[in-house]
């Protein structure tokens, strides 16, 4: 072990660390619109919505993410689209991490009192206005923690788009590693890294759950 | 569309990583299960510097990715002596990891057997032992079936992530077979389309064990004492 290896690559890793955290944090966005269309689609767009909702998140959880990413990554040139390895691989996470959002979300809203929407209606809300105003909110509130896992996971998934070539914080890593044949320092300070950053996440969620539940 | 005359060709190397992804995905289960049973069992011990080390271990597994973990054992294990070959430290890497969850589940379902029941079969005379094999470990894995088969179907998937550090299993193979052919999106998409069905059958096969592990639970069982807690828990 040579602590000097890890401190001279940690400026390198650090820059590459922040390249993780906003492309985990962009996938989590997009699976966050993804995963409330798809949810609230399955639940009041008939049925062949809901059929084409649950065949998505069938797809989406039971296929390995790697397997996603190359598909995603070989399949946009072939119908036009010539996007750069990074947009893909947010477009990967994204999509799985939207088949496990509406999922969440699924649990949450079954975890709101029927009698609520039902009130609205009688209340004369307009269908849209039940969704935004009296069922999203609540839904958001409950599946908090929830979400937070789940921007745990995509955090560490996102390690699988080195192979695509995105610098992320693992690609990075592998590269220095290959330079100075130091694979364990360099290794070693990536996991601390990683959880540092997931050890902050679970942290904020727990902050902001607590804060939700003074609301 | 995908030719299927490479199909023939690159059939046997196909089924031999299709092999080596099943070796490597029971082996692992087996790894992660034992260990983290183990570690279940220590963390019940009254040491609390034990305790501190296992929480901290599976902190650290469950907190970083796989893809680490596996370059760690796989490119760093040489730098402290530790040379492997890539099947098993593929094995090896996923019974680690899988033994951070399986340790968790574990511990959840030891904590979900009734008090009563353990003080009953102490009231009774029996040993620690024997409680733990005929009271503790039926009633825990009863009710965590549905977790592990969650963490095996997991498993399945994080298999795939062994061909980056060249283990041949099928991924691996498939990649080979795409770069030699230029036929990479049909093959990634036949790929991705069996280890759907793969995990379905996996996911399924589980249920029906759960079903067939709680038959018990639903209709009343000749012995009325183990129905009674159970259903009082279901």
């Amino acid at each position: 072990m040579k602590f000097s290896v890890i401190i001279d690559a940690l400026p390198y890793l650090l820059g590459a660390a922040v390249t993780t955290i906003w492309v985990s944090l962009l996938g989590v966005l997009l699976g966050q619109v993804i995963g409330v269309i798809v949810c609230v689609a399955r639940q009041s767009g008939g049925r062949a919505a809901d059929m084409a909702g649950g065949v998505y998140v069938s797809f989406f959880r039971g296929v390995p993410l790697l397997i996603q990413l190359l598909l995603i990554y070989y399949m946009l040139p072939l119908i036009g689209i010539d996007v750069p390895p990074l947009v893909a691989s947010i477009a990967a996470l994204g999509l799985a991490s939207g088949a496990y959002v509406s999922e969440i979300y699924r649990g949450a809203l079954n975890a709101v009192p029927h009698g609520q929407s039902e009130a609205a209606l009688a209340l004369g809300f307009p269908g849209q206005s039940i969704w935004t105003r009296i069922l999203l909110p609540q839904a958001f509130r409950i599946s908090v923690p929830a979400l937070v896992n789940e921007l745990i996971l995509l955090l560490k998934a996102s390690s699988l788009i080195s192979v695509v070539g995105v610098a992320e914080l693992t690609r990075t890593s592998q590269t220095i590693s290959a330079s100075n044949y130091r694979p364990l320092e360099i290794y070693l300070a990536a996991g601390v890294i990683y959880l540092a950053i997931n050890s902050a996440l679970a942290l904020f969620g727990t902050l902001v759950e607590r804060r939700l539940q003074q609301a | 569309m995908l030719d299927f005359a490479l199909l023939v060709q690159y059939g046997p190397a196909l089924l031999r990583g299709f092999g080596v992804t099943i070796l490597c995905w029971g082996a692992g289960c087996l790894i992660g299960m034992a260990l983290g049973f183990v570690l279940m069992l220590l963390r019940q011990l009254p040491v609390k510097p034990l305790r501190w080390i296992i929480r901290a271990y599976i902190e650290v597994i469950r907190g970083t990715p796989f893809l680490i973990q596996l370059f760690l054992l796989y490119s760093g294990g040489p730098s402290i002596g530790l040379r492997l070959e890539a099947t098993t430290a593929g094995i090896l890497g996923l019974g680690i990891y899988g033994s951070a969850y399986f340790a968790e589940i574990f511990r959840a379902g030891y904590q979900a057997v009734p008090k009563g029941q353990v003080e009953a079969a102490l009231s009774l005379g029996m040993s620690y032992g024997s409680i733990l094999r005929r009271v503790i470990v039926p009633a825990m894995l009863v009710s965590t079936i549905p977790a592990i088969v969650n963490m095996m179907a997991i498993l399945t998937k994080e298999t795939v992530v062994l061909s980056i550090i060249t283990v041949p299993e099928l991924m691996y193979e498939m990649q080979t077979m795409a770069a030699e052919t230029f036929a990479t999106f049909e093959t990634i998409l036949g790929m991705a389309l069996f280890y759907w069905l793969l995990v379905e059958v996996v996911s399924r096969l589980g249920r029906r064990l759960e079903a067939r592990a709680t038959r018990f639970l639903t209709h009343a069982s000749p012995q009325g004492s183990s129905s009674e807690t159970a259903t009082a828990r279901a």
